[in-house]
């Protein structure tokens, strides 16, 4: 059964909680051995090869940042030589209209600022992120000393036995959550409630 | 793989104590959890009776015009200007941690990165103050940026140095916020996953922007952190340069200086770190942080004074040797009579600027007093007196005797309003950081988790027992059975 809210789909997850990062990492290897599906691995802090462990690819960000820089040279450039030559030139002392030199300041911190804003942007673009934004956290500390590795389950996946092999693996601590897998708007201080329960009163 | 990460056993622990990983959360989130003590409320109470002198000097400067303060016909730049560029310094240590520390890989900023961005922003803001009030009509202070108008289409002169300032101090203002905003945004997560109270609950689920620690999240993160620190690095150069050059292009003997740019930011590196001192003594200490903010990174801080230090101190002597060398009689005017004459009416501003930013430093050259806390202290402050004497040097030795004698202003000393704005925008600065203080971690907690298993005090001593065994191991292993 499949529920939807907006592009939010109600899935079935097995969690894995670990305390350390020795056994985190086999387990993330026998994991992918065994064909599971990770969803995720929420982690404190960054871990540096865990990308990698579970088979994500390189981000793209720094080349929107590259993109978003030049877009910024590119205006200022192109706005202060329309303005002093073209739009309203004004005789400073004899000087030219497009002295570079004198631009280079001004472009170089639109370059800089573009570039900050747009990445930023980007960042939270990609991340899904802004105030408001709710998300289903698997477990409270992920973000304070747990490393919460998530499994996928697909309609053929044997919950108890991905427990059973997470465990085997060292996960400290098991369980199987139904959640959404999106974001939507929502306060920390209100519980969240599934679609699929808040759909039963109609 | 950051578990396999080793650090030499010569460094010192940067994390002290037997932690992990919750410990950590536990320590730096404690101060946000709790009430407030006595010292904070009283602390709190006298930055917001400052600022609100502060905000009584400058209506009476928005009232009654720039003639409150005592500037004059040639004092045109007076206590406003050295207290803009003076601010802006100090707002150069934040950046300059986070983002050049972290191109050069030293560990050592995590514990202070968080709390001097943080001052960054609050220094970039009371820095702003000064330019804008000085306008005069204040409600006008939007022509400075170019957009389309109704004046005949006027635009700014984008070739005139004040111009790049205003672009310049805004980039750097957006930059150091977003990337203190998003190196904040799991710590906030952090903080918000152990609130209990709705309020608590409600603020940090606005402010974390929904942050789960995501894998994916993680590695954006991180690439993003990398290319802003990137980008920062020639920001923060750029910025003091900048502030520099309105006094370097201008024909004034004593600004017109081809040495203002590195000698500026050399300056500003100094005073921004002994603000950073000054600031994160006290805070270790009322909010119990001394495992974190070590006296390591108290001397690495420390080792960074010496250095920039020096640099200014060279910087002071060429100047005056190039003003006597190049025998320009304006030139030599201004650096031997109006500056290092102890007899001319500014002599004492001068040489109290040597003493503070030159002399004093260099006791940081003994490793005893670069770590000892409360010497540490004592010499932030006076650096930073040394260094707003210097920017009144610079700004107000150069002018307040024109070229003719009769043009020669009478002595320039701050009305109370020129020095009730100045201190009104330390008010704001200390309100700001006390509520920092209070509402968000002041230490960047998932950097410090980060960096715990290679350079936390009982990580390093277990790994030195691993070292002998495996040492011990490998004798026997490989030199005994060869034999």
């Amino acid at each position: 059964m499949e529920v939807w809210r907006g592009f939010n789909m109600i899935k079935k997850f097995v969690v894995g909680c670990f305390d350390d990062e020795k056994v985190l990492f086999p387990a993330i290897k026998n994991v992918r051995r065994a064909g599971y599906k990770i969803h995720d691995v929420y982690t404190p802090f960054p871990m540096h090869g865990l990308d990698h462990a579970i088979g994500i690819r390189e981000t793209s960000l720094h080349t929107a940042g590259f993109i978003f820089g030049i877009t910024g040279t590119a205006t200022a450039l192109t706005g202060m030589g329309w303005i002093f030559t073209k739009d309203w030139p004004l005789n400073i002392g004899g000087k030219p209209h497009f002295p570079l030199p004198a631009f280079i300041p001004i472009t170089f911190e639109l370059t800089v600022l573009f570039a900050s804003l747009g990445m930023v942007w980007t960042f939270c673009y990609l991340c899904q992120m802004m105030p408001g934004v709710k998300k289903h956290h698997f477990h409270p500390r992920a973000t304070d000393d747990l490393f919460v590795l998530v499994i996928e389950c697909s309609a053929k996946t044997n919950e108890s036995e991905v427990a059973e092999f997470l465990q085997r693996n060292g996960a400290m601590e098991v369980n199987v959550q139904e959640a959404e897998t999106g974001w939507w708007f929502g306060r920390y201080d209100k519980e969240q409630k599934l679609y699929r329960y808040e759909e039963v009163g109609y | 793989m950051s578990l396999l990460k080793y650090e030499s056993q010569i460094r010192e622990p940067l994390v002290d104590g037997d932690k992990d990983y919750h410990q950590v959360t536990e320590d730096i989130c404690r101060p946000i959890e709790i009430k407030p003590g006595k010292l904070w409320f009283i602390g709190f109470g006298i930055a917001v009776c400052l600022l609100l002198f502060g905000v009584y000097s400058v209506y009476r400067e928005v009232t009654y015009g720039t003639g409150q303060w005592n500037l004059n016909k040639t004092v045109g730049w007076g206590w406003d200007i050295t207290n803009f560029v003076w601010w802006i310094g100090i707002g150069h240590a934040g950046t300059l941690i986070s983002a050049i520390l972290l191109l050069f890989r030293q560990g050592w900023r995590t514990g202070v990165n968080r709390a001097a961005e943080a001052m960054t922003i609050f220094a970039v803001i009371c820095a702003a103050q000064f330019p804008l009030f000085h306008m005069g009509r204040v409600w006008l202070a939007f022509f400075v940026f170019p957009y389309p108008n109704t004046r005949g289409v006027l635009w700014p002169n984008f070739s005139s140095p004040l111009l790049w300032d205003v672009f310049a101090v805004s980039t750097y203002f957006t930059v150091s916020l977003l990337f203190w905003y998003t190196g904040l945004l799991p710590d906030l997560a952090t903080v918000r996953d152990r609130a209990r109270t709705k309020f608590r609950k409600m603020f940090y689920g606005l402010t974390s922007f929904g942050w789960t620690g995501s894998t994916k999240h993680w590695q954006r993160h991180e690439s993003l952190s990398l290319v802003l620190a990137g980008i920062s690095t020639p920001l923060v150069l750029s910025v003091h340069t900048i502030v520099s050059f309105d006094f370097a292009t201008s024909v004034i003997p004593g600004w017109h200086t081809t040495i203002f740019p590195p000698y500026f930011v050399a300056g500003a590196i100094f005073s921004g770190f002994a603000m950073v001192q000054s600031l994160l003594i006290i805070t270790r200490k009322v909010l119990h942080l001394e495992d974190y903010i070590t006296v390591g990174h108290i001397e690495a801080m420390n080792k960074v004074i010496v250095l920039t230090g020096s640099i200014v101190g060279i910087a002071y002597l060429t100047e005056l040797f190039i003003s006597w060398y190049g025998q320009n009689p304006y030139e030599n005017w201004a650096f031997f009579q109006n500056r290092a004459n102890i007899f001319s009416p500014y002599g004492w501003a001068y040489y109290g600027m040597m003493f503070c930013n030159v002399v004093s430093p260099q006791l940081f050259w003994s490793r005893k007093l670069r770590r000892n806390i409360a010497f540490t202290f004592f010499m932030s402050v006076l650096i930073n007196v040394g260094m707003w004497f210097e920017r009144f040097v610079i700004i107000v030795t150069s002018i307040y005797r024109d070229y003719l004698p009769s043009s020669w202003s009478t002595y320039y000393s701050p009305s109370i309003w020129e020095i009730g704005f100045y201190l009104g925008t330390f008010g704001l600065f200390f309100t700001c950081f006390f509520l920092f203080a209070k509402y968000f971690p002041v230490i960047a907690i998932a950097e410090i988790k980060a960096i715990l298993k290679t350079s936390g005090e009982d990580y390093k001593k277990k790994m030195t027992d691993t070292e002998k065994m495996d040492a011990e191991k490998f004798y026997i292993e490989e030199v005994e059975h060869a034999h």
